[in-house]
């Protein structure tokens, strides 16, 4: 059996892949958003076993590659007996590896706010939780912008391995489509094209909200 | 759970996993080296405005920084031979990592030359230095070390990021693991070892990066 494609075809399966590829990165990002705060709490809460097992998290989501958590995770979920779809892999392999990054970030700006800020609240007998909501994280939050959405450009990108355990998303899509018109070079142009719509705007967006971060900082500027 | 682990099953394999690391280091150490050279002439072209690298630099490192390395791979192994171009795998995946480390060091080895005061380069003139003297001594020393941390993490993560280049059959640590999953039918222990590998490779490799960085890069202090 032999299927023509026109470039129309190709144009428009990359797009259901793209959609794919979207619908993961929102998951893993808001998800892994939600965990990431968990692991920041646990991160830099008073009790040393739950700091000491967050940097252990931490250290083994950033020092192995993101295709094997997928792979484990794939096979890992497969032992206990239940089947698992490659889409609930790569959301929750996803998930947990944003998690994991979102924490590290945000613990560098919650590390940025002055300890004045601790000792002062502590002193207006706030507990550990409402230094936290209302003294802290307001603060960090506005320094942890930038560096927030420039990682879900990493995100956006990390879907991409997905494709290798067999979810269709723009990678694995651009796959099928290069074995069945011998049109590689098109087809993953296309795919590359795609990515970079998708990430570019991050990009500069991430950029722009860190320049106007340092404008608002710089020595002089008031 | 049922499920009894047998680590024994991976044990066999120790010559592959042993072979399958060699390549992934080896990847890295010659991915790194000229990537970061890659880097070095994109950051001085980009800092020192020189044209027409400066913008060709430019449009290189937001093409690579917004595209997946994956996706790259398979670009540079599966579609350039659409041109006539045939690369053998391993050719293939030192391309990708040298292209893409690459982008991301010229963007933080740019930081670094862009922070070297102007009164240094001044001084360094008025001693009379030339111009590979200044370039070396006072532009591209002092940068590397300011961004060697950052380097360094970079390095690691194409390392991490090679594992990919398993789907292209360059046989490296991850392609190892799947070769022996295959065999022994004991998926998980196998990727457990192999992971466990990885974080000791991230760690080998963070560690004698920063004694590289200390030996070579650091500012030499006068004794």
């Amino acid at each position: 059996m032999m299927n023509e494609f026109t470039l129309w075809d190709i144009i428009r399966n990359l797009g259901t892949g793209a959609a794919w590829t979207i619908g993961l990165s929102l998951t893993a990002f808001v998800l892994g958003g939600i965990a990431g705060l968990l692991v920041l709490a646990a991160r830099i809460s008073h009790k040393p076993w739950l700091r000491k097992s967050m940097r252990g998290y931490i250290e083994l989501f950033q020092g192995t590659p993101l295709l094997l958590q997928l792979f484990l995770i794939f096979f890992g979920i497969a032992l206990l007996g239940i089947d698992v779809p490659p889409w609930l892999a790569a959301a929750l392999g996803l998930t947990l590896f944003t998690s994991a990054y979102l924490a590290e970030i945000w613990r560098g700006c919650v590390e940025a706010i002055p300890k004045g800020q601790w000792e002062a609240s502590a002193s207006l007998a706030m507990t550990w939780v409402e230094q936290m909501r209302y003294v802290v994280l307001p603060q960090a939050l506005r320094i942890a912008v930038a560096p927030t959405v420039g990682f879900s450009v990493q995100v956006v990108k990390g879907t991409a391995v997905t494709s290798i355990i067999g979810f269709a998303e723009l990678t694995k899509t651009g796959s099928m489509l290069s074995n069945a018109t011998f049109k590689p070079f098109l087809v993953y142009g296309l795919v590359a094209l795609g990515y970079f719509i998708l990430c570019y705007p991050l990009s500069l967006y991430a950029a722009s909200l860190e320049r106007k971060f340092h404008h608002a900082n710089a020595p002089g500027s008031h | 759970m049922a499920y009894h682990f047998d680590f024994a099953a991976v044990l066999p394999y120790s010559g592959q996993l042993l072979s399958g690391a060699v390549h992934t280091l080896g990847l890295t150490a010659v991915g790194a080296s000229l990537g970061v050279s890659l880097g070095v002439c994109g950051a001085v072209s980009r800092a020192w405005r020189l044209k027409p690298f400066n913008t060709l630099f430019g449009v290189y490192v937001e093409l690579i920084r917004n595209t997946p390395f994956l996706v790259q791979l398979f670009f540079i192994f599966f579609g350039l031979p659409a041109l006539g171009v045939k690369l053998d795998e391993w050719t293939a995946a030192i391309i990708a990592m040298v292209v893409n480390l690459g982008a991301y060091s010229t963007e933080i080895i740019r930081a670094g030359i862009q922070a070297v005061p102007r009164g240094q380069l001044e001084a360094a003139a008025s001693l009379a230095m030339t111009r590979r003297q200044v370039f070396f001594h006072i532009v591209l020393r002092p940068s590397l070390q300011k961004v060697w941390p950052a380097l360094t993490s970079q390095i690691v993560i194409v390392m991490l990021g090679s594992s990919v280049c398993s789907q292209i059959s360059a046989e490296e640590l991850t392609f190892a693991a799947n070769f022996i999953q295959s065999r022994n039918f004991r998926a998980f222990e196998t990727y457990i070892t192999v992971a466990i590998m990885y974080l000791f490779l991230a760690f080998g490799v963070r560690w004698l990066l920063n004694r590289l960085g200390d030996r070579f890069v650091a500012r030499r202090v006068a004794k």
